[in-house]
């Protein structure tokens, strides 16, 4: 079910010329964009028969991409002067340029049975030249969108010098039905909503799946049994296991250590909830904090040395930061309202966080000393951030009010200027966003 | 059974029934049964001795206030009758869930309805119900019997349920 046979290649082919590292078709993420980069990406040259439809396909995910980002905006066909009909023929900068386009993508798609093979070339118009070399990619045919992703990837790399995100996947709850017959089953898909396959049935609640770093496995809470118990699946296989747990408890709210082997996670003994930590192999079992207030939703520094996670015991849910092995715990939120659901950034620069203020809910960004808080969403429910591999977008689910209250999946990049929804088949929650492809 | 406390069963089954207790009991609620002849059906809530009567006579839930799990006095009341009930009734051994309104995040929640859960619990502890009998499971805000997003549902939804399971008719 899961495997998908899709092996990529990466072949760099030689160009005549290539443009100095700091050229002038630069975006500066940091800066917060405002003005998005005009992109021209024509169809992908079918340089077969059999490849006529994919080259207009590739195209469409590759701008899809890009102008999801909301740092690209893409020139439409119908404005081209000149059109690219030949991957090795010279392109006329001076057409792109007169439509203003700063940046250019040409390629070439070759299919034979199963097998696709992606050549492209990013050119800087302005500078009438390409930006980097040339690349080729290949693959089977199911994992086209993969391919196109990885054409998107570099685009995005070589413009913004950060690591793209297009190539990855998400793991998350499906969801149907009404508030009080709400059916959940756990679901894995292309970050962008695409290629959804079913991991679980939904005949037991499931919440709050975790990618490990490497993305091969999930964590998340079933209540099987009856009660809430945290469970381990292998992606690859779709085998699962309960993990170690003791009568008469709960356990929920697990994530892994960077090492893939710790699992930090809260255990409810009677009327007390708090963090433990458990080698996933052994099942020994450690307990990081032992006050009688709730503390639940743990989550790793990228180093593995330290876990964010909420507390009530200032009378309210706030954020503290603690050692991995537990002890001295210091609060880092202090501003109005309650926090809680604290992720840390895979680049260890910013915490994400849910916050409820004033009836509303907000998914927001403090650096990890919590200064500089910043509230990016506003909503009745909003809830669960996820950081993307570059740490520079975050998705997490919108529930709306009332009876027909229905949850979905968002996206939002850290400036809070580009948020979108992310289209699912059912509704969603829970997003964990695992790992970019190799 | 007494005028007074066909009344009494009169008067729960009323307010019973805009609220679906059947809904987390799992068993069949036959929620008029036998009122109208007096006679009592083995099972229905006209049974001392059955769910359907633990449910609406007795009361199978109690509530909270706002991010609370402190129990109010009209919740004691409802957990003494449930302990008198469980002493009275050695068979059946619970289960019971705390629940959250949707207004938290869902771990919080989570916890949140094990505090609650476990209040309950710790009250028909006190009252001499055998601990052993009771176990405790928190849905957090995952199974709301009330489903508008205001105070009005979610004061329903903060709740705590007895759920039996065993005896001679569960």
């Amino acid at each position: 079910m899961m495997f998908r046979l899709l092996l990529i290649v990466m072949v760099a082919f030689g160009v005549t010329s290539v443009a100095a590292q700091n050229g002038p078709l630069r975006i500066e993420i940091t800066e917060g964009v405002i003005e998005p980069l005009p992109v021209a990406i024509p169809n992908l040259v079918p340089e077969n028969a059999e490849a006529a439809a994919m080259g207009q396909q590739l195209s469409r995910v590759i701008a899809a991409d890009l102008a999801g980002t909301g740092l690209f905006r893409e020139i439409p066909a119908d404005a081209y002067i000149s059109q690219i009909t030949s991957f090795i023929a010279p392109v006329q900068y001076a057409d792109w340029k007169a439509i203003n386009a700063q940046a250019l993508v040409t390629g070439a798609v070759t299919v034979i049975g199963d097998q696709v093979t992606v050549k492209f070339r990013l050119h800087d118009v302005f500078s009438d030249t390409e930006l980097g070399e040339g690349l080729q990619f290949a693959g089977t045919t199911d994992g086209w969108r993969r391919i196109a992703h990885k054409v998107a990837d570099v685009v995005y790399s070589r413009i913004t010098g950060e690591t793209g995100y297009f190539d990855s996947r998400v793991v998350y709850v499906s969801e149907t039905g009404p508030k009080n017959e709400r059916r959940k089953r756990l679901a894995i898909m292309d970050y962008d909503g695409a290629n959804v396959q079913y991991l679980t049935g939904s005949e037991a609640i499931v919440l709050a799946p975790r990618f490990s770093a490497d993305g091969n496995r999930v964590l998340y809470t079933s209540y099987e049994t009856g009660f809430p118990r945290i469970y381990v699946l292998d992606v690859g296989s779709v085998q699962q296991r309960v993990l170690e747990s003791q009568q008469g408890t709960m356990s929920f709210a697990p994530r892994f250590a960077p090492n893939g082997q710790t699992v930090v996670y809260s255990l409810s003994q009677g009327a007390n909830t708090d963090i433990w930590a458990m080698d996933i192999n052994s099942g020994q079992s450690q307990r990081l904090t032992s006050a009688p207030s709730i503390e639940t939703a743990p989550s790793f520094s990228p180093d593995g040395s330290q876990i964010v996670f909420e507390s009530d015991r200032s009378g309210s849910q706030q954020l503290y930061i603690m050692p991995a092995g537990g002890g001295e715990a210091r609060r880092i939120s202090f501003g109005e309202g309650r926090y809680g659901t604290p992720v840390w950034s895979p680049r260890g620069d910013l915490i994400a966080f849910t916050k409820q203020s004033k009836g509303r809910f907000h998914i927001g960004v403090m650096r990890i000393d919590g200064s500089e808080e910043r509230l990016l969403t506003a909503s009745f429910l909003d809830e669960g951030p996820t950081w993307s591999p570059n740490g520079r977008v975050i998705m997490f689910a919108r529930e709306t009010q009332g009876a027909a209250g229905r949850s979905t999946l968002y996206s939002v990049d850290i400036t809070g200027r580009n948020l979108r929804p992310v289209r699912t088949p059912e509704g969603g929650s829970d997003p964990s966003w695992g790992p970019l492809q190799r | 059974m007494t005028l007074k406390s066909i009344l009494m069963i009169c008067a729960v089954l009323s307010v019973a029934a805009c609220t679906d207790p059947g809904r987390f009991g799992g068993d069949d609620v036959t929620s008029n049964a036998g009122l109208g002849g007096g006679g009592v059906v083995p099972g229905s809530a006209s049974d001392p001795t059955s769910v359907a009567y633990f449910q609406q006579a007795v009361g199978d839930r109690v509530l909270f206030a706002v991010d609370q799990s402190t129990l109010t006095p009209e919740g004691r009341a409802t957990l003494d009758g449930q302990a008198v009930w469980l002493l009275q009734n050695a068979d059946f051994t619970a289960v019971i869930e705390g629940h959250a309104d949707e207004q938290g995040t869902r771990e919080y929640n989570l916890a949140l309805g094990a505090r609650r859960a476990d209040a309950a619990r710790a009250y028909l502890v006190s009252q001499g119900v055998q601990a052993g009998r009771l176990q405790v499971v928190s849905y957090g805000k995952e199974r709301p019997i009330e489903v508008c997003s205001n105070e009005a549902c979610y004061a329903k939804n903060r709740r705590a349920v007895t759920v039996l399971a065993g005896g001679l008719t569960g």
